[in-house]
């Protein structure tokens, strides 16, 4: 293979490494938006949260992986639980921009109160993969990139399931569909609110240690990926789990393919801007992305 | 005795005023201003500085969000093109601040008109989401618009000339500030008397029917963000001249959630929240700093803990104030005021 072919290929393949993690960000959002119109303008400090308390629970706390996870994860839920009892049930019916502010306002509480426990200083991850990359033809893959993409692929598809047979899925389902009707069948629709924050809280958790071993170390600038997640559910459509899943992949490659071949046109930094862009063009031209329902209110 | 308001005619209700006491209230306030700089320190002066510059940002953001209920988080980016214009202006051009300033903030409007297209086919959550995009699509043209805005190195900016005398110090600058900061709370407060201002608050209650009414959508629109990014934009050049050196830093999206929180903290859609949400927000990290002082004897840690400390408090602050009082202080305060006024027989 030509070098250039090579290294557009190692683009694209770091891009859907990069990407799966955007699309685990992107279901919880996505999640949280199906069930209770909420949106989330702190995806990256829930990220944020999971990768510094699995941190502490694996190097500071030096538990083993097997219970270090789960604890981990049971702490995110309750994160979740928290954020879902205490924050955002009193403004049931509020207006969008005091829920936008409110997600703000507890994305500040968290960032803080992780500053203030574990302070700024970027903390080494646990190298969970061998850092050796092996061949695949004459393009490199880090394993650490295959496994969390194959980690992120499992999971996506587990809750595919879950969505499609599970009688608690179909009823998150039915909640997204119409509250009222719902409610009526007998699902308690402040059950699937919680639980949707749940996982959101949890599935994000598990993006932050994916990304902290990614990158080999945890430190605040995880939060400012978080806000990638608006690109994905813009592309993909806010309220589809497909759309999620299939705009976090191609985000990850589009900010690949234009870091490498225009950053040396426009000197740095194009890889932060270009999903940014991609957004307001998808916006102007279809706001409700490409799986999400045309149910937009036009002006 | 009066209870309430009680206007039998189009011109009481008009009125900016409703009695001679916030007149006269008024009137002390601008002469005690006057002669702060006299007595007050470098530090209270620079305080009150970023108070004044807060209080016009925070009217205009108001006035986009709380009066006219479009979603913008892109009021960061309008305030760096407001200071970098205002700075490139008087280094490139050699413009004169009086001159500079104004041209920045028409240049600001124009940059809010392009902004605000997006709000012409969407609305809510989807307009906040076009404007945080177009916050990160600005600051990246400003880091790397190096040529011009001397990217992550710094703008420097001299010190503004009035009649010969240079404005290099807090109190001199200070003039100027609240030379602006007064008039623009004058402004808008006299821009809800207008058909414009109406226009506004109508296409905030309800578009469809604001547009029935004959308020052009489009129109009234774009001009909320014409006035509130113009505001951004005189913000920003006060900006340039009080720190006197520009970093892209200065203006991330940390800086819109401040300003949107001014106007939540302080209440959407009222002209005296602005600028009582424009004081807490500036002194609550002062005040932290002076509490994390005074603890440094018992606690030496505390000064250390001042920006997680920032974090924590504001946004219970923020969640708090939605909670429980999403009018905000503006709210407090007319509470406040009419229980004193109908005392003893407040209900």
């Amino acid at each position: 293979m030509s070098e250039h072919v090579v290294f557009m290929l190692q683009l694209i393949i770091s891009g859907i490494a990069v990407g799966g993690v955007y699309s685990l960000m992107a279901l919880g959002f996505v999640l949280i938006f199906k069930a209770s119109s909420v949106v989330n303008f702190g995806p990256g400090e829930l990220v944020l949260f999971g990768a510094y308390v699995s941190w502490a629970t694996i190097l500071q706390m030096k538990l083993p992986l097997l219970l270090a996870f789960p604890l981990t994860l049971a702490v995110a839920v309750l994160l979740g639980l928290v954020i879902e009892r205490g924050v955002l049930r009193p403004l049931i019916g509020e207006p969008i921009i005091s829920v936008i502010m409110v997600t703000f306002g507890f994305a500040s509480v968290i960032r803080g109160f992780l500053n203030m426990t574990w302070g700024s200083d970027t903390r080494p991850f646990p190298v969970l993969f061998s850092q050796e990359p092996f061949r695949l033809g004459a393009v490199a893959v880090s394993p650490v990139h295959l496994w969390s993409f194959v980690g992120v692929m499992l999971l996506l598809g587990g809750f595919s399931l879950f969505f499609r047979w599970s009688l608690t899925g179909m009823a998150m389902r039915a909640t997204a569909d119409n509250q009222q009707v719902a409610q009526s069948l007998g699902v308690s629709v402040k059950w699937i609110f919680a639980l949707s924050w749940c996982i959101a809280t949890g599935v994000s958790t598990l993006g932050g240690i994916i990304l902290g071993s990614v990158r080999g170390g945890v430190d605040f600038s995880l939060a400012e990926l978080g806000l990638k997640v608006f690109p994905v559910v813009i592309l993909g459509g806010l309220d589809s789990v497909a759309g999620a899943i299939i705009g976090g992949v191609l985000i990850g490659v589009l900010e690949n393919l234009s870091g490498g071949y225009l950053d040396p046109i426009m000197g740095g930094g194009v890889k932060e801007v270009a999903p940014f862009v991609a957004l307001v063009v998808i916006l102007m031209l279809r706001p409700h992305g490409f799986f999400g329902k045309a149910e937009i209110e036009r002006v | 005795m009066k209870c309430g308001g009680f206007r039998v005619s189009y011109e009481s209700d008009e009125r900016m005023f409703d009695t001679r006491l916030p007149v006269i209230a008024l009137v002390i306030f601008l002469v005690v201003l006057a002669f702060v700089p006299r007595f007050a320190g470098t530090y209270w002066l620079d305080v009150l500085n970023r108070i004044g510059i807060a209080v016009i940002g925070a009217l205009g953001l108001n006035i986009l969000v709380g009066f006219t209920g479009q979603i913008s988080i892109g009021h960061a980016a309008f305030l760096a093109v407001g200071a970098y214009g205002t700075a490139i202006l008087e280094t490139n051009a050699g413009l004169p601040f009086y001159v500079a300033i104004p041209l920045a903030a028409l240049l600001t409007s124009a940059f809010g008109l392009v902004f605000g297209i997006p709000s012409l086919r969407l609305k809510g959550l989807y307009l906040a989401i076009a404007t945080l995009a177009a916050h990160f699509i600005t600051t990246y043209g400003i880091i790397h618009w190096e040529s011009m805005t001397k990217g992550v190195l710094g703008l420097m900016v001299p010190p503004a000339t009035l009649f010969g005398r240079p404005l290099d110090s807090d109190a001199r600058i200070f003039y100027v500030i609240f030379a602006l900061a007064v008039p623009a709370v004058l402004f808008t407060k006299n821009l809800f008397r207008t058909k414009v201002g109406r226009a506004f608050i109508a296409i905030r209650d309800r578009d469809v029917a604001a547009s029935v009414m004959g308020v052009s959508l489009y129109r009234y629109k774009l001009l909320a963000f014409v006035i509130s990014s113009f505001y951004a934009g005189v913000a920003g050049g006060l900006m340039a001249h009080h720190s006197r050196i520009l970093f892209p830093d200065a203006f991330t999206l940390l800086v819109a959630i401040d300003y949107l929180a001014m106007i939540i903290i302080g209440g959407m859609g009222s002209i005296l929240g602005s600028v009582f949400g424009a004081v807490f927000m500036t002194l609550l990290p002062e005040v932290l700093k002076l509490t994390a002082t005074s603890l440094t004897g018992i606690y030496p840690q505390a000064f250390g803990a001042i920006a997680s400390a920032r974090d924590i408090v504001f946004g219970l602050a923020v969640i708090l104030f939605l909670t429980f009082e999403p009018q905000g202080l503006a709210r407090i305060w007319v509470r406040m005021r009419s229980y004193w006024t109908l005392w003893p027989y407040s209900y």
